[in-house]
């Protein structure tokens, strides 16, 4: 087996990831989200379906939530990118992170930095959301173990807001 | 963090759950090693034949590829599992759509599809088979001398006469379709090669030591040259029982052939299209009963597809076979049961396993009962429920304390279901929308059935670590379930220790003993037992020594612990299965106590249809099952949703489309599973009765939840709509075909 | 991931006249990418054919909205997200707002554009029976200049479209006409989120003393391209809305559509569901019209 000829990357792009800058040289139409697992190390985002149908790949871009599965990352230079690694600051989980803990939101856990990502990203937008409106705000990813059930709890109870389901 | 709280019984924190919300849990795919190589899999285009050819096309650099074929297998070529026919390459013949021919790893992941793509392969098509009805036929023999896997016969009194003394004769066909396990992590697996350490394996599966015996004999090796390492598993609920072998096999044969580490992860549309489906089935009941209902005896005759190889057609089949008359009693069955091939992918394991195909014909057929002898779905069930000494089908007395009949009172009351049906059908006079209501009861035996905790003979270890804290050794893979967090909880209170003062070892086929398989919900209950008994011995040990009093605290435990690491090297306790006593099972005649414990449920749907677009609205759900003893209510109530949720795809959704035994909807986009807009709130409520052969009298929960949904949601639609629906998935295609067939009976419908 | 990002480029020239200029040079080699919510899908399968793509992502000449007396001019680069949360469109164009409300999950209507809906062109868009039922005006611009063409013209054939190969949507114009009119829209999918239409309808009406005096009607996913139901809309101008009239209306539907079977559903039930779609929407005209 011998080596292959190695294609130099051709852009470079800047971004700001979970608050520190990088300057990366990547191929222009590599995804977002292998720039940010494989060129960063950032592996909590994860691949699920490669369609942008399941939401295990999403992360805010600019404050609003996308699927970096499908995000050529010469779209993503000069943005703004939170991974589910941003999310704790200084060893403190973030309120869904512990809400997830308390209330079993993360069974098998490939789903959860994708659902928490969009629960953020929820409760800046309503933060006192409606059940429906959390069902709405999470329809984007999907989850195989919990049936949701308890995702919803832990996001209402992230929220404070004591509505009746 | 005292040993006054109780740990049992208590929603303590999940084991790894700060590193799943951190999103520092590690996946397979997070692996990276250096000099790792990528895979990929060359498989069959074609259903069955011969390969007369395989062409390296142009437009690759082949030189700077691995290949693997089957001629590079050391061991046998097979995937070592029960009949051993599954190839791990094929071999001159194919007998699937998507069977794997060759391997292929390269440096640069990006380059392998490109090459995939290059390999033509020529075939010799051979006449294939793609239905239970064209493998019955038998006008092609796709595998053995007659297309049949394994059969099952069980016989339990006599039908001489029965059909002549019923009231009523009741007969029915009822038909599940394959159904995607769609863990939202894909398959992978990283293998590394060396003949000095042989064959080490890190991938997402649920049985390392399945994995371990496949490795063996493919490549040829000693137990000790094999080792498996399962890293944290993105879901599994059976699709990654069995499969993980071969794609461990496929990782481990590249990294033999290029001495290097090597990583084979499927995308989303090779995992649905090439891996393993629950089984179709198709049941027939033919039942007698009397005047009011009792069933005097019957017939029920279960068959299975398959697909191509054997796998665990015979191990679904006989789960089916024993669950296929519910929790009624019957005093004369005679239920024949056959596994037969075709070909397609292998069916293989998925949460349930048999038994929610089964349990689907039951609870229809049940339904479907009341309406002929003119008696209410309750009642029927009412007249019908097993009671404490007597016997199921199987012949195994019931010797708990179970009263189906007030189990099922509550969960109407629950449900308020006699309101609801009433209402409903005043409503549904007029108006689009038209609500139901429906019930299924049900059971779910735990463990492997009858002698197959005794044939897997099961160890468990409890260690005290140098540093004084303790750990379990269990091969049990935690995939969400929460089998860290339970085992935990056993040994701790075992132990009256704090949880947070026990831990468990990643399994690791070099340093776990082999407990078992992750499946049968068998963890929280057998190999829960079986946590205790060495947390037990681990505790004799150290109050033998001299070094611990028998009212310990948790700080003497931890320096006890520590002295005896620190003078002995080690401080480990192992525990090993034994078959409790007075259990028996006759594995030629199937008859016995098929399982130590049965849990049992019922469970009510509430369900919309709107006749304007015929879609199907679970409005309400009530899940309310008796199983020992709660562990971990959240973790407890966690598996009850999840199951209901996947029940639900399985009943209203996930409809595999299948072209020459090959799934065409292979991607997420339309092969359909619920999304949080699509599911009601799922009402979750427990009864404890203990369980003398589980761990603080714990009952097996896994698979519980997935028999009940289908059939009580199904019950539920025939309340609405007046119309009987005997087949999953149900769309609202089906259900807007059949209406209209019956407003215009003259008029023709294209069949599906 | 089925494509091999080395083999592909990407340039973001950052200015619409950049863009075009580009287009103009080499018509037909460069392929323009928006929101990447569709070429994303093809790339990752292996199944994009292009190589050298454009970025037309967040271009300011393209994600605009304007508010004019007598009409709205929406870039084409505007996201479902920023239809959704734009007043006008919510309160004046609200068979449009619903239908970016159902394209996807929250990531992607973050992503995906109104113009890349209409260029892709799948008989199944959310979006493009409203653009039809509201009368929508096409600007396509060139390095040449700007052009208009209805929207009803743009489209002949499955996945087919008017667009030159060196130009792009730059707006699409909404005559401000229907604020008065009762609008009525509705989407059959596999489930409740993220589903591709079985059938979809958008529908306007004006209804005065009881009489509909204008009927405008679009399905989707019932033929190679969005389709207005002229003969239904025929049927319904001048007549009170009422049970009988819905029925009628539900029976011209099946003369009009050509449903497939597909994966995702069969000819029947289109078809069925279709007609039923319109029946609702006569009925509801009936209960909305009283209100009035």
């Amino acid at each position: 087996m011998s080596p292959p000829a190695n294609i130099p990357a051709g852009q470079e792009i800047r971004l700001n990831v979970n608050g520190q800058p990088k300057t990366l040289r990547v191929h222009p139409m590599e995804r977002l989200l292998d720039v940010l697992r494989a060129e960063l190390g950032l592996t909590g985002t994860k691949e699920g379906c490669g369609e942008g149908e399941c939401g295990s790949c999403s992360v805010l871009m600019d404050g609003e939530l996308v699927n970096s599965c499908l995000i050529p990352a010469a779209q993503a230079n000069g943005a703004t990118i939170t991974t589910i690694e941003g999310l704790t600051l200084d060893n403190t989980l973030h309120a869904l992170q512990e809400s997830f803990l308390n209330c079993n939101g993360a069974q098998c856990g490939i789903c959860t930095p994708g659902m928490i990502l969009a629960s953020v990203h929820l409760l800046a937008r309503h933060p006192r959301p409606t059940m429906e409106q959390i069902r709405e705000g999470l329809s984007g990813n999907l989850c195989r173990c919990t049936g949701y059930t308890q995702i919803l709890e832990a996001v209402r109870r992230a929220s404070g807001h004591v509505e009746a389901p | 963090m005292t040993t006054n709280q109780p740990i049992i019984g208590a929603s303590v924190p999940r084991k790894e759950g700060r590193d799943k919300v951190t999103g520092r849990a590690r996946y397979v795919d997070d692996l990276v090693m250096p000099g790792l190589l990528h895979g990929a899999t060359v498989r069959s285009k074609i259903p069955r034949g011969r390969i007369r050819q395989i062409r390296f096309g142009p437009g690759v650099s082949w030189d700077e590829f691995v290949v693997v074929t089957a001629k590079d297998i050391r061991g046998k070529n097979c995937i070592a599992l029960i009949l051993d026919d599954q190839p791990c390459l094929a071999n001159g013949v194919v007998n699937h759509p998507e069977e794997p021919i060759l391997l292929l790893a390269h440096p640069d992941r990006h380059q392998l599809w490109k090459a995939v793509d290059a390999v033509s392969i020529e075939y010799e098509p051979l006449p294939a088979i793609f239905s239970i009805q064209e493998s019955e036929q038998k006008a092609e023999i796709i595998w053995g001398s007659d297309n049949i896997f394994k059969t099952f016969l069980v016989e339990k009194g006599s039908l001489d006469g029965i059909w002549e003394k019923a009231a009523h004769i009741v007969e029915g066909e009822y038909f599940t379709g394959a159904q995607e396990q769609l863990y939202i992590e894909n398959n992978g697996m990283i293998a590394s090669y060396d003949d000095e350490t042989g064959v080490t394996v890190w991938g997402s599966l649920q049985c390392p030591y399945y994995v371990h015996k496949a490795l063996m004999a493919v490549f040829a090796l000693p137990e000790e040259k094999v080792r498996v390492v399962q890293m944290e598993t993105g879901g599994a609920f059976g699709g990654k029982e069995e499969y993980p072998s071969m794609i461990a096999a496929h990782a481990a044969l590249l990294a033999m052939k290029s001495k290097r580490p090597v990583k084979i992860i499927y995308d989303r549309a090779e995992d649905m299209a090439a891996t393993t489906k629950r089984h179709p089935s198709r049941t027939r009941h033919r039942t007698a009963l009397d005047a009011g209902g009792k069933i005097l005896g019957g017939e029920i005759e279960v068959t299975m597809d398959g697909g191509a190889y054997a796998t665990l057609s015979s191990v679904v089949l006989s789960r089916g076979t024993i669950h296929a008359g519910g929790p009624y009693h019957w005093p004369n069955v005679v239920i024949r049961t056959q596994a037969v091939a075709t070909n397609a992918p292998p069916h293989g394991a998925f949460r349930g396993f048999g038994a929610p195909q089964t349990l689907f014909a039951m609870e229809r057929h049940m339904d479907r009962i009341a309406q002929v002898v003119g008696v209410s779905p309750v009642e029927i069930r009412k007249r019908n429920f097993l009671r404490p000494g007597m016997t199921t089908t199987t012949g195994q007395i019931i010797r708990e304390n179970i009263d189906l009949n007030s189990l099922l009172d509550r969960a109407l009351e629950l449900s308020q279901y006699h309101a609801k049906k009433q209402r409903f059908a005043a409503e549904n006079r007029s108006g689009n929308i038209k609500r139901g209501i429906g019930i299924a009861s049900f059971l779910h035996g735990a463990g492997f059935t009858g002698s197959g905790e005794r044939y897997l003979n099961s160890l468990v270890g409890v260690e005290g670590l140098a540093d004084g804290s303790v750990r379990v050794l269990v091969s049990s893979a935690e995939f969400g379930q929460g089998t860290n967090t339970v085992l935990c909880q056993i040994a701790a209170e075992t132990l009256r220790l704090p949880y947070e003062n026990v831990g468990i070892a990643q399994p690791d086929t070099g340093t776990v003993p082999n407990s078992g398989p992750t499946v049968a919900s068998r963890t929280a209950m057998i190999v829960g037992s079986l946590v205790r008994s060495a947390a037990r011995g681990l505790q004799q040990t150290l109050l033998q020594s001299g070094s611990l009093r028998e009212n310990y605290s948790p700080e003497e435990f931890r320096q006890a612990c520590k002295n005896h690491v620190a003078m002995r090297g080690e401080c480990k306790s192992y525990s090993r299965y034994e078959p409790p006593p007075g259990i028996f099972w006759d594995d030629q005649r199937y008859r016995g106590e098929a399982y130590a414990a049965f849990a049992w449920a019922v469970y009510v749907a509430e369900v919309s249809v709107d006749l304007t677009d015929y879609c199907v609205t679970v409005n309400d759900f009530v899940a309310l099952q008796e199983i020992g003893r709660v562990l971990h209510p959240l973790l407890a109530e966690g598996q009850i949703t999840g199951g209901v949720a996947q029940a639900v795809g399985f009943a209203l959704y996930e409809k595999v489309f299948w072209q020459n035994g090959r799934m065409l909807n292979n991607q997420m986009t339309n092969y359909i599973m619920p999304t949080s807009a699509d599911l009601p709130p799922i009402r979750v409520f427990f009864e404890e009765l203990g369980n003398v052969h589980g761990a603080y009298g714990a009952k097996g929960i896994g698979e519980l939840p997935m028999d009940g949904p289908a059939p009580a949601i199904l019950n539920a639609i025939e309340d609405a709509l007046g119309v009987p629906f005997n087949f999953i998935p149900l769309l609202p295609e089906d259900i807007h075909a059949v209406l209209s067939r019956l407003e215009k009976p003259t008029e023709g419908i294209a069949a599906d | 991931m089925r494509s091999d990002p080395s083999e592909y480029e990407l340039v973001a020239p950052g200015s619409l006249r950049a863009v075009v200029s580009l287009l103009a040079s080499e018509p037909g080699a460069w392929l323009p990418i928006a929101g990447g919510t569709d070429l994303m899908v093809l790339y990752a399968a292996g199944k994009l054919s292009a190589r050298k793509l454009v970025s037309i992502w967040n271009l300011p000449e393209l994600r605009a909205i304007e508010v004019l007396p007598g009409e709205i001019r929406i870039g084409a680069g505007c996201t479902y997200t920023d239809l959704r949360r734009n007043d006008i469109v919510a309160r004046e164009f609200p068979l449009l707002a619903s239908a970016a409300a159902w394209t996807g999950g929250i990531a992607n209507q973050n992503r995906g554009t109104l113009g890349g809906n209409i260029i892709n062109a799948s008989p199944a868009a959310d979006s493009l029976p409203a653009l039809l039922v509201y009368g929508a005006t096409l600007v396509l611009v060139s390095a040449r200049g700007e052009r208009e063409v209805p929207y009803t013209n743009f489209h002949h054939g499955y996945k087919k479209h008017a667009l030159a190969p060196d130009e792009l949507i730059r707006t699409i114009r909404l005559p401000r006409n229907f604020a008065d009119y009762i609008s009525y829209s509705r989407k059959v999918g596999a489930r409740r989120a993220q589903a591709i239409s079985k059938v979809c309808i958008a529908a306007l009406a004006n209804v005065r003393d009881g009489m509909i005096k204008d009927a405008r009607i679009a399905l989707g996913s019932v033929a190679p391209v969005p389709l207005r139901l002229t003969e239904t809309e025929r049927l319904l101008i001048g007549k009170k809305p009422g049970p009988q009239l819905a029925q009628a209306a539900a029976k011209t539907v099946i003369a009009q559509i050509h449903p497939i079977d597909d994966i995702r559903s069969t000819i029947q039930y289109r078809a069925a569901i279709a007609a039923n779609l319109i029946a609702e929407f006569v009925n509801a005209l009936r209960s909305q019209a009283e209100e009035k």
